[in-house]
């Protein structure tokens, strides 16, 4: 049944009809109203044996859920931000241990500065921790992605992280289906570990390995994440609604493909749209990263604009350096295009001004940021320039900036 | 999917005063009558009294666009305090419609201008919080605001606004509401009220 649900209530549902039995859960704007309905769900107890713990720290959040999923549970949690920050050791611990936990990451920018608004350099900042992760277009993609992914990590037995950006997803009213519990159960068996602990048939998981294979115990960590390549679509083939790895979008004929993930793919859609011949290409999957789709999808583009909601500082893009290895030996011109970072908006003005600067031939490979207020930047510059004590940045570009209260978009 | 096919409304307000809910709520309501719709809020540092923003989309095609509302058709000013330190109307068209939670007509709040160049029958001004004070016994305006844009600009009907605020609310709360918004909805159906 077709409904109109936040998007964060939308995902907790579909959560839940996952039948997670244990949830640990400490707050985190904005991924806070997910965990929030999941814990009213078990309290009420319209979602049956799960326990739900609220931990102290996102560090014991993750923890919890590494205990739980080794001792035979199927395990939930979700964060951002400075959140998923704080679990970084135990993410790594997570997928070392080849162990199926699903966590929503509710997309925000990473602070210092503090910000709580979105972009996706906390997920992106966790590229290599050895998790799959997805990217939800979406608030039914959210709903669809999370179902999947517990059975992909538990097909796999590797961790998925589930990227839903903060706020323009979670906080947004749209409308949506949340499978019904038949079809979830239909889809998702029940966990059946690879590994367990077990009092009655002891054993170590997370046994020290020395020089003579913790090689070999990273390429298998490689390859069981690279089998996602496979089961991701073979699982997709299953469920109710199409989900693809990567979503081409008009790209038969256009010379120019814009790269996305997440939610803005929506906006850059509609630029294409008024084009013509602009195509777009939205990645669900980054990790592992689809490259034979990938270059399958760009084939025919001259020029490839990738639309980046991170930043790498001092390399510049992050989507793009595996855009560019995706696309070797081909002649298209790949540029990075640095955007909606803490929450600015991602107009379609703007999008049509950096298409038009592509099709000019002026972007070429070049890393630019999407309005980019140069009159800021240059003031703070000179600033730093003139004095050695120019004293704290953001302060200054607040200064110059004025108060932006009063400002749209 | 060009704008021209997408009514967009601006809520404004501050922080507890229902602004998010009331966008909410339009999207709610306009998805009962059959409609497509979004809503989003435009969250700062989401403190209490703090200038906040949502926005809702309207239309008969899924809405794909997620950036936030310049070019409103209809903008919803919940605290009319706010007229001096925002915006408040920033991109609405001359044939846009404008709805202010006041008692005091448009010249009074020193919008006479504004209220030449428009078209008159779109603006509105309603007491909306001593509305909701009646009904419910407390003065948050945002159901009576929604009562009277449905009024205003007919873009939701008043049946599927009852039915959406009967889903988020219960007992008393519901029934203040809808009658709150009701009443809106039938004064700005009568008089003039800029």
């Amino acid at each position: 049944m077709r409904r109109q649900l936040e998007g964060s209530r939308a995902i907790a549902e579909a959560v839940a009809r996952c039948r997670p039995q244990v949830v640990p859960a400490y707050p985190i704007t904005p991924q806070t109203h997910i965990v929030e309905a999941i814990g009213a769900m078990v309290r009420n107890g319209s979602l049956a044996g799960c326990e739900f713990l609220t931990v102290e720290s996102e560090f014991a959040a993750m923890s919890a859920a590494i205990g739980a999923s080794a001792a035979g549970a199927r395990a939930y949690t979700a964060t951002a931000s400075q959140g998923l920050l704080y679990m970084a050791e135990a993410l790594f611990n997570a997928s070392g241990l080849g162990l199926p936990i699903v966590l929503t990451v509710a997309n925000r920018a990473v602070g210092a500065p503090i910000n709580i608004w979105n972009d996706q350099s906390d997920s992106m900042s966790q590229r290599d921790c050895g998790w799959v992760q997805l990217y939800a277009a979406d608030n039914q993609a959210a709903v669809d992605l999370h179902v999947v992914a517990f059975a992909l990590a538990e097909e796999l037995s590797v961790p998925v992280m589930v990227c839903v950006d903060g706020f323009v997803l979670t906080h947004a009213f749209e409308p949506l289906e949340v499978p019904e519990q038949d079809a979830v159960d239909a889809f998702l068996p029940p966990y059946a570990p690879r590994q367990v602990l077990d009092v009655d048939d002891p054993v170590a998981i997370g046994a020290m390995v020395g020089p003579e294979a913790f090689t070999e115990v990273r390429y298998l960590s490689h390859y069981q994440l690279s089998q996602a390549l496979t089961a991701y679509p073979q699982l997709c083939d299953g469920w109710q609604r199409p989900l693809s790895m990567v979503d081409a979008y008009r790209v038969d004929g256009a010379d120019t493909v814009v790269v996305t993930l997440g939610s803005v793919s929506g906006t850059v859609k509609e630029v294409a749209d008024e084009f013509g011949n602009v195509g777009v290409v939205t990645l669900t999957m980054f990790r592992p990263f689809p490259y034979a789709e990938v270059r399958k999808a760009l084939g025919a583009a001259k020029r490839v604009i990738v639309l980046e909601r991170a930043l790498a500082p001092g390399a510049g893009g992050i989507v793009s350096a595996d855009v560019r290895a995706a696309l070797s030996g081909t002649l298209a011109e790949v540029s990075t295009v640095v955007a909606g970072l803490g929450g600015r908006a991602v107009t379609r003005a703007a999008l049509r001004r950096l298409v038009a600067d592509a099709m000019s031939g002026w972007l070429g490979e070049r890393l630019v940021f999407l309005d980019l207020r140069d009159d800021l930047v240059e003031q703070q510059i000179d600033r730093m320039r003139q004095r050695r004590a120019s004293g704290p940045q953001a302060l200054g570009l607040l200064r110059d900036a004025g108060i932006p209260g009063s400002r749209i978009g | 999917m060009s704008d021209e096919y997408v009514f967009q409304v601006r809520f404004h307000g501050r922080g507890g005063q229902g602004v998010v809910t009331s966008a909410e709520l339009l999207s709610v309501a306009a998805f009962l009558d059959g409609r497509e719709a979004q809503a989003f809020p435009s969250f700062g540092s989401e403190r209490m009294g703090a200038p906040v923003m949502a926005f809702c989309r309207i239309a008969d095609v899924p809405i794909r666009v997620r950036e936030p509302v310049t070019q409103p058709d209809a903008v919803v000013v919940a605290d009319a305090t706010l007229l001096h330190h925002v915006q408040l109307f920033a991109g609405l068209g001359l044939e846009g419609y404008a709805l202010i939670n006041s008692a005091r007509s448009w010249d009074e709040l020193g919008l006479a201008e504004m209220a030449r160049r428009h078209y008159l029958e779109r603006l509105a001004t309603i007491p909306a919080s001593d509305i909701a004070r009646r009904h419910t016994g407390r003065p948050l305006p945002n159901a009576c605001l929604l009562g009277a844009l449905a009024g205003l600009t007919h873009v939701v009907s008043i049946d599927a606004l009852e039915r959406a605020v009967r889903e988020r609310f219960t007992g008393a709360v519901a029934d203040g509401n809808v009658a709150a918004a009701r009443a809106a909805y039938d004064y700005l159906g009568s008089a003039a009220h800029a």
